[in-house]
């Protein structure tokens, strides 16, 4: 696991270059520009709005200059909100976006793993029956389903949290409850089956004719290695959480970076755009490469792999 | 075969509840009192459910009923559609690299690796913001992100098909490659691919659904229930129909697929007789 590790991190400079390179020249291969707006321009007004932005050189020439900058640390100003740097637009979003999808993922963590813990003790039993088929029926539920649901019946009804905006730390419930559901069940489903299996392992047989209670057989012996598929899932979750969020930012009009993403496309702000693009880039691939190394510390095998 | 899975309720209850929103979705447009996009000025905007409009109507008078049946005709489609096209890329890059093996498999396995750590809805969003809203490249960009899976399925599958007996006959009698590959690999494959395509389908509904409820998917006048979700949703205070309605259909038919490919699943992984 190690050596996936060290090979995480060698591909992830050529990754995320291949991933800026492709949005760029997505970005500047699709018509329109990021300054046909509504009221439009008179023509000397956007040549020199295009010469302050190098928006007149060729498409490369732009490319070569934005990667010169990203070396440096300079995602560029961003081109619809005026005087403000890229850099600082993420920075200003991160944190909220943060805070919604740590919840998120905590929540989806220990509410998925205690649901699939339950499920495999009681394997065949109706609790886990009801508990498999619910989490079946979370994984069908789209967050942009939910979190209207959420907002009609916790905001709107019963007026005990906020219906959006962001202040205080009650606002990041109900988003975070949306984003969670759908990895909440499959984390149940992982730890189910692969709790269950460990459950019917030989060892796990000694430990029950020793006299151990089954508590202290699952918590201490069956759940650490049961909860390899879990962190192995975590990769995909993160990226399933962050694009989640740009839905999540949208209905509950949280200031986060999602929303800056589809706002961004639609206006053609292509620095703004290939900054969040190469933030989420990033983080996935930071987020791959910590699974990588939690699932070495908990699987001696891996280690020698 | 088919005929016994079909007595099990686990694989027959979905199966029928996806044949009865087939068949609303194919049927229902006619049923309707009047076409989903025409507007009944003698109704209110957004009326109740009641006899003449079942489903009651949106915030334009439009029958509700219609627009769901043919919403629902887009989202199925785009699930199907975008399904074939994820299998007939995961299905040629998955063999490719179990077949052959070595170096060439470990190569094509790395980038399906790399491709999975990237956050890939980005890409799809990007892809339909930059390039209009065309239903066509609905389908294939769908389709495009979500053969990772399937790739790895039947690469794993094919590995495992490479060391049996019937393939070395073939190969012995000197089968070539394309043959023992479509004659004796693809058709052991079949098993898997199906649970594969019956969980990819919710997959491409949900994306479709996903990029409509941002604006970003199909337009006015076609709709999708992603569409009538995210219209539901800005008026569900006033006219909770407007979202209860599409949404129920939507979660229904993804419990559907997911139900279906798990019963499926279990089906196959049972040892044979």
């Amino acid at each position: 696991m190690l050596n996936r590790a060290a090979m995480r991190l060698l591909t992830a400079v050529p990754t995320l270059f291949v991933l800026v390179g492709l949005s760029f020249f997505l970005m500047h291969a699709a018509p329109g520009g990021p300054f046909d707006s509504e009221r439009s321009l008179a023509p000397e007004i956007e040549a020199r709005l295009a010469a302050q932005f190098h928006l007149d050189e060729p498409a490369w020439m732009q490319f070569g200059r934005y990667l010169g900058g990203l070396v440096q640390g300079d995602l560029g100003p961003s081109l619809q909100y005026e005087s403000r740097s890229v850099a600082s637009l993420i920075a200003d979003g991160a944190p909220v976006s943060a805070a919604v999808g740590a919840a998120a993922l905590l929540l989806a963590l220990i509410g998925g793993v205690a649901l699939g813990a339950l499920a495999a003790m009681r394997r065949d039993g109706w609790l886990d029956r009801s508990v498999m088929v619910l989490a079946l029926v979370g994984l069908s539920l789209p967050s942009y389903v939910v979190a209207p649901v959420l907002i009609l019946v916790f905001a709107l009804q019963l007026p005990w949290l906020p219906a959006g905006g962001w202040d205080g730390p009650a606002s990041v419930l109900l988003p975070a409850v949306a984003l969670a559901l759908p990895q909440l069940a499959a984390i149940a489903r992982l730890t189910r089956g692969a709790l269950g299996e460990v459950l019917a392992a030989p060892w796990i047989r000694t430990a029950r004719a020793k006299g151990l209670p089954e508590r202290l057989i699952v918590f201490r012996h069956a759940l650490k290695p049961a909860l390899l598929p879990v962190v192995s899932w975590l990769g995909p979750a993160a990226a399933g959480l962050m694009t989640g969020s740009v839905v999540v930012e949208q209905v509950f009009g949280i200031p986060g970076i999602g929303r800056y993403f589809v706002q961004g496309a639609l206006n053609r702000d292509y620095t703004l755009v290939l900054g969040v693009v190469l933030f989420y880039g990033a983080l996935v691939i930071a987020f791959n490469f910590l699974v990588d190394l939690a699932y070495g510390a908990l699987d001696p095998q891996a280690r020698l792999e | 075969m088919s005929g016994a899975l079909l007595k099990r309720p686990a694989i027959a209850v979905p199966a029928a509840i996806l044949l009865l929103i087939v068949l609303l979705a194919v049927v229902g447009p006619w049923l309707a009192p009047q076409p989903f996009d025409a507007i009944d000025f003698d109704a209110d905007w957004g009326a109740a459910p009641s006899a003449a409009h079942i489903f009651g109507t949106d915030d334009l008078g439009r029958d509700l009923f219609a627009r769901v049946c043919v919403g629902g005709r887009l989202s199925l489609a785009v699930g199907f559609v975008s399904t074939l096209v994820s299998l007939a890329i995961g299905i040629v890059w998955g063999a490719t690299a179990g077949w052959f093996g070595g170096r060439i498999d470990a190569v094509m396995m790395r980038i399906v690796d790399i491709l999975y750590a990237l956050p890939f809805m980005f890409f799809v969003i990007l892809l339909m913001v930059l390039f209009g809203r065309h239903w066509l490249l609905i389908f294939v960009a769908i389709g495009a992100v979500s053969w990772l899976d399937m790739a790895r399925i039947v690469r794993g599958q094919t590995l495992a098909l490479r060391r049996q007996p019937f393939v070395d006959a073939a190969v012995v009698s000197g089968l070539g490659n394309a043959a023992i590959l479509v004659r004796h690999v693809l058709p052991n494959l079949l098993g898997v691919v199906i649970v594969c395509a019956t969980l990819t389908i919710p997959q491409a509904i949900l994306v479709e659904s996903f990029l409509s409820f941002l604006g970003l998917g199909i337009q006015e006048p076609a709709t999708s229930w992603g569409a009538l979700v995210n219209d539901g949703a800005r008026a569900m205070e006033a006219t909770p129909w407007g979202l209860i309605f599409p949404a129920v259909f939507l979660v229904l038919t993804l419990l559907a697929f997911n139900l279906l490919g798990d019963a499926l699943r279990a089906a196959l992984d049972e040892p044979r007789r």
